[in-house]
């Protein structure tokens, strides 16, 4: 399972946001996209499930490859793309009236991946996965808006992971979280990379350096430097990753 | 004022804090009166309609039809029964196009096309309903040579659709985007989208929008002047002039005969009643909602 990325532009209306980045994500790793605001790292990933072109004024240029085959492609439906690709968000988003069980199940229901008894399997698997299942396995009925941020977050992790992607994109999801959720998250996110391509957005230095193998630094929509973690961090070889790094700017 | 002490926070009074709050005094009261003439004349309508028409609403009144002419007693079921039946097909037409057309310009209009379509609508809602009769008349009326509770209907129905539309749009662009992109990034489809996460949100919106529309043309009198015209008998078939409670009031406000001006007021307080019932509805549903959020 791999993702490749090629010569990948992408353009609101006139605004270029990315110009022509080239990446590839392998299976079972977590890359880290980092940059500062508005390099294009929020850009980048909702190509790569396609959500990108639901902004008015949309335009990309490029491959995305999945396993060889072109997401873009004409016989590709942008649904089961996404279907393969799930996405987690900066702020939590579930839906806050329907119950913890609704919004894991919503997106089975929704693709008629499985029902009844099956449902429930894979409700109560996901929630696990998620590291949820335990404090809310008495509580599935209880609307969603009753969890904390982290729980919440926690829940849409469940939501992704109950459609069966073989992807994770997280767009900076713990930005609206306290620290010991996030910790939770990042602790959660070691254990995803063993069954999902994780791709993670952070405007978090130190969490891409705690959390990711490959880390991928962008700027003003250009792909600068990308490599394993440890050597990015520690020589960095150009000087705008450098100065990103140790905080010269931000 | 009060007076902790020589490092006290608070001033002590002065010309100028007095002039200042005397100011507030002044435009409080001043604006509370306004308040109170303007709902004053609401108050003084509701109660003038309830007095004069009460004492005649009886079990006749809503089981019997017009007596003869000049007769006692009689009641205005006929016009019950056709305003029932009218209002409700005027509903099915309206209300499901308000609604479709309240969902494309919520989630698919951006375009120009969609830009006028909103601004018909828009201008829908001043066009004054008797211009909705006037139309259907040409439109249905003279060429089928008659009258009938189906043209009231659809003139009805048109008024209804900028009501329905407006509220439906504006209350599904309340339901938080993040809904959408959550639907989307799940693989659904805009229409299961729309169908399963957005319209469900704004169901409590869209209802009141529903309940409003009805309430209002319930008590339309204009368009039906010339469609469904009225009629003393009681008739069911929607194919032949039909009588309706705003036509039996207006008929009977200008008759010389005291019984038939006694029913004028029940029928007018029937109304009246309606349209209270249905804004109380509307508020119990909307603060249903919020009490359990």
């Amino acid at each position: 399972m791999a993702i490749e990325v090629r010569d990948l532009s992408a353009w609101y209306r006139e605004t270029q946001a990315l110009k022509e980045v080239s990446l590839s994500f392998e299976s079972n790793s977590v890359t880290a996209l980092i940059g500062p605001s508005g390099c294009g790292k929020s850009t980048f990933v909702r190509c790569l499930n396609r959500m990108h072109e639901e902004a008015p004024g949309a335009r990309l240029n490029g491959k995305v490859l999945v396993n060889g085959t072109d997401i873009y492609g004409r016989s590709m439906r942008a649904r089961d793309v996404r279907q393969q690709i799930g996405m987690i968000f900066q702020r939590p988003n579930p839906h806050p009236l329907w119950s913890v069980f609704d919004n894991v199940a919503v997106g089975p229901r929704l693709n008629g991946l499985s029902r009844g008894s099956r449902l429930r399997e894979l409700v109560e698997l996901s929630l696990q996965h998620a590291g949820l299942w335990e404090e809310v396995k008495d509580r599935l009925g209880a609307p969603a808006r009753r969890l904390s941020g982290g729980q919440q977050q926690r829940l849409c992790i469940a939501r992704a992971i109950a459609n069966h992607p073989q992807v994770l994109l997280m767009d900076e999801p713990c930005s609206a979280l306290d620290p010991i959720a996030t910790f939770q998250i990042e602790e959660l996110i070691r254990q995803l990379k063993r069954d999902y391509i994780v791709v993670l957005v952070t405007h978090n230095i130190e969490q891409a350096g705690r959390v990711s193998d490959r880390t991928a630094f962008l700027l003003s929509g250009r792909l600068i430097e990308e490599g394993p973690t440890s050597e990015l961090f520690s020589r960095p070889q150009k000087s705008e990753t450098d100065a990103y790094l140790s905080g010269r700017f931000g | 004022m009060r007076r902790n002490g020589p490092d006290s926070f608070y001033p002590r009074p002065s010309v100028f804090l007095l002039v200042r709050r005397a100011g507030n005094l002044f435009a409080v009261v001043v604006t509370g009166l306004f308040a109170l003439l303007a709902v004053s004349f609401l108050v003084y309508l509701i109660l003038y309609v309830a007095h004069q028409g009460v004492s005649f609403l009886n079990l006749d009144f809503f089981t019997k039809t017009p007596a003869p002419i000049g007769g006692k007693g009689g009641g205005v079921v006929s016009s019950l029964v056709g305003s029932l039946l009218v209002v409700g097909l005027a509903s099915l037409i309206g209300i499901p196009l308000g609604l479709l057309t309240g969902v494309y310009l919520a989630e698919f209009g951006r375009g120009g096309f969609a830009k006028s379509v909103r601004f018909l609508v828009d201008t829908l809602t001043g066009v004054p309903s008797i211009i909705f009769g006037l139309f259907i008349w040409i439109v249905v009326v003279v060429p089928a040579h008659s009258f009938s509770g189906v043209a009231g209907a659809l003139a009805l129905s048109i008024i209804m659709i900028p009501t329905v539309t407006r509220t439906t749009e504006e209350v599904l662009r309340l339901v938080p985007n993040e809904l959408r992109d959550a639907s989307t990034a799940l693989g659904a489809s805009p229409s299961r989208t729309i169908l399963r996460v957005v319209l469900p949100s704004a169901r409590s919106g869209i209802v009141t929008g529903i309940f409003l529309a009805i309430a209002r043309v319930a008590g339309e009198t204009a368009p039906l002047l010339m469609t469904a015209f009225g009629t003393p008998f009681f008739n069911t078939n929607l194919a032949r002039p039909i009588d309706m409670l705003p036509l039996r009031v207006f008929t009977y406000t200008l008759s010389p005969y005291e019984t038939q001006i006694h029913q004028a007021y029940a029928g007018s307080f029937v109304l009246m009643l309606l349209v209270i019932l249905a804004s109380l509805a509307i508020r119990w549903a909307t603060g249903g909602f919020r009490r359990r959020r």
